[in-house]
């Protein structure tokens, strides 16, 4: 180390500071309690001390700050959805996600690099060009490609998959990005603790305490709190929290595996999607290749790895790179994914007043989080959904007026 | 994993003539996400058997399995 550095790391004036104050106790009441310090849990925590004003909150945590699917999941961002609703929502997240580096004084890595949905049949390329259509028609820069695009962005690919599954074409979307996850997490935590926000880990809701249709508080493992507003952000454990409150709702819990390589030298710059193949890949700025599959094919609350997983996806991803051969896989993982019949999250007011929902991230979450932090935020302040999420209330399964992302949202998280 | 496929949870459905709109959207939408010993449809694909598995949905552990209408 050069000298001149030891002189900071011997004075007291020039400490580094911790990312989060720790808290010895909890008040006993809070105007609003988020359960779940995950990205969303936080961002919401952050927009409503920041845009709000909103100081007096706690975010409870069961485990530890982005230790939920925040920390699992493959960091796919883009806003190439199918459904205006979907692509008005998920283009603000893109704009928000662009200056949080900045704003938050870290470094998140976001890393823009082009996001292709690769079609291997007509009826893939059809759902493309429509995607296309409906992406421009809102301003998103998203366009229906030939496979000498894909081949001149990627030009280790095999076009014909091993012959199995030829690649007639791709939906490109030029401002498709990843970030490192975890980063995420804790930028929006640093801000809200900063603004006063007290986040409490390990500290698990056990229960709501409803009265006459209201919310007044939270049974913790750590004690009781008096509150008027909650809300719940604990993606996979949302059944649970909804039990608690006493309804039901569509939200179904498969588990979502993914896996990374070993460091390899930087070769794969845009982010590649097959929904045939059912995988998708990009290379982070360490080197690895990070990888996954479709949702597990049952329900399951647990986070197992299964042989199934690796073996099926290391055989599609040899289809499309053969010279991968070689490369050793050194992690995988998984996480619950909070399901929707729809593909489209639940955001919004529910049927107890003070408690709300921002759930039914499912396998496609991460991007929203900046989008959903300050429409939630929003809401729980105002007593109404934001305008951005009158598409995704737990009301449109009542109404029969579903938002289908199922096009745009399966497999390419 | 492709021997044996999920079907979902043994749901009754309620009888649409008369039955109330949100019974109705209830048995259509709403789903028990919770994790519990439940009823589910599974089929063993070689044979194409369909039967009702008594599954653990934390631990993954399949209690008993038994034809539909013959267990209790
Ligand atoms: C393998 C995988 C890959 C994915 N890939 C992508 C992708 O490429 N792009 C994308 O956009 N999305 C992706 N997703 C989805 C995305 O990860 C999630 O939708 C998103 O991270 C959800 O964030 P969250 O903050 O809502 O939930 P989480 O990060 O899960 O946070 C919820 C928190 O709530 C806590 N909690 C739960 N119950 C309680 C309780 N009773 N009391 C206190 N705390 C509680 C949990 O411990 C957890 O920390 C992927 C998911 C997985 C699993």
């Amino acid at each position: 180390m050069p000298l001149r550095l030891i002189r900071y790391a011997l004075s007291s004036k020039h400490h580094e500071p911790r990312m989060f104050t720790t808290h010895d106790r909890m008040k006993s009441s809070y105007d609003v309690v988020i359960i779940g310090a995950g990205g969303h849990g936080l961002a919401a925590a952050y927009y409503l001390a920041r845009d709000h004003g909103i100081t007096n909150v706690a975010v409870l945590e069961r485990g530890y700050i982005g230790g939920g699917n925040t920390g699992r999941n493959t960091t796919i961002i883009r806003s190439n959805y199918l459904t205006p609703e979907g692509v008005k929502f998920y283009d603000a997240s893109v704009n928000l996600w662009k200056d949080l580096s900045a704003e938050f004084d870290l470094n998140l890595f976001y890393s823009t690099r082009g996001h292709y949905t690769l079609a291997h049949t007509d009826s893939a390329v059809r759902t493309m060009r429509w995607r296309a259509e409906v992406n421009k028609h809102y301003g998103v820069d998203s366009e229906l490609v030939g496979p000498d695009h894909v081949k001149k962005a990627c030009p280790q690919i095999d076009l014909s998959c091993a012959g199995h599954a030829p690649i007639l074409g791709a939906l490109y979307h030029a401002p498709g990005a990843i970030a490192r996850h975890d980063a995420v997490a804790w930028g929006y935590g640093k801000g809200a603790d900063m603004r006063g926000v007290e986040i409490h880990q390990q500290t698990e809701v056990q229960g709501l305490d409803i009265q006459g249709g209201k919310i007044v508080g939270v049974n913790t493992s750590r004690g009781y709190i008096s509150t008027g507003k909650v809300l719940s952000a604990v993606a996979g454990f949302t059944p649970r929290v909804t039990a608690m409150a006493g309804f039901r709702t569509p939200i179904f819990v498969h588990p979502l595996q993914a896996m990374v390589s070993e460091p390899i030298k930087p070769w794969l710059d845009p982010i590649l999607v097959s929904g045939s193949l059912h995988i998708y890949i990009s290379q982070t700025a360490r080197g690895e290749l990070v990888m996954g599959a479709s949702l597990d094919p049952y329900e399951l609350h647990s986070t197992r790895s299964t042989l199934d997983f690796t073996e099926s996806l290391s055989a599609h991803m040899l289809e499309m790179f053969p010279f991968l051969s070689h490369v050793k896989v050194v992690r995988q993982w998984s996480g619950m994914a909070d399901m929707t019949p729809d593909f489209a999250p639940i955001m919004g007011k529910t049927p107890v007043e003070g408690l709300y929902l921002d759930a039914g991230w499912g396998t496609w979450g991460f991007k929203a989080t900046p989008i959903s932090g300050k429409t939630m935020a929003h809401t729980v302040a105002k007593d109404e959904p934001h305008p951005l999420i009158t598409g995704f209330s737990l009301q449109r399964f009542a109404d029969f007026a579903l938002t289908g992302e199922k096009g745009a949202a399966s497999v390419g998280h | 994993m492709s021997e044996f496929v999920y079907h979902g949870e043994v749901r009754n459905e309620p009888d649409s003539e008369t039955c109330s709109d949100s019974e109705w959207t209830d048995y259509v939408f709403n789903r028990s996400g919770i994790p519990a010993v439940k009823k589910e449809w599974w089929c063993h694909t070689p044979s194409n058997i369909w039967f009702i598995a008594e599954r653990d949905t934390a631990k993954d552990h399949v209690l008993r399995t038994y034809l539909y209408g013959e267990g209790s």
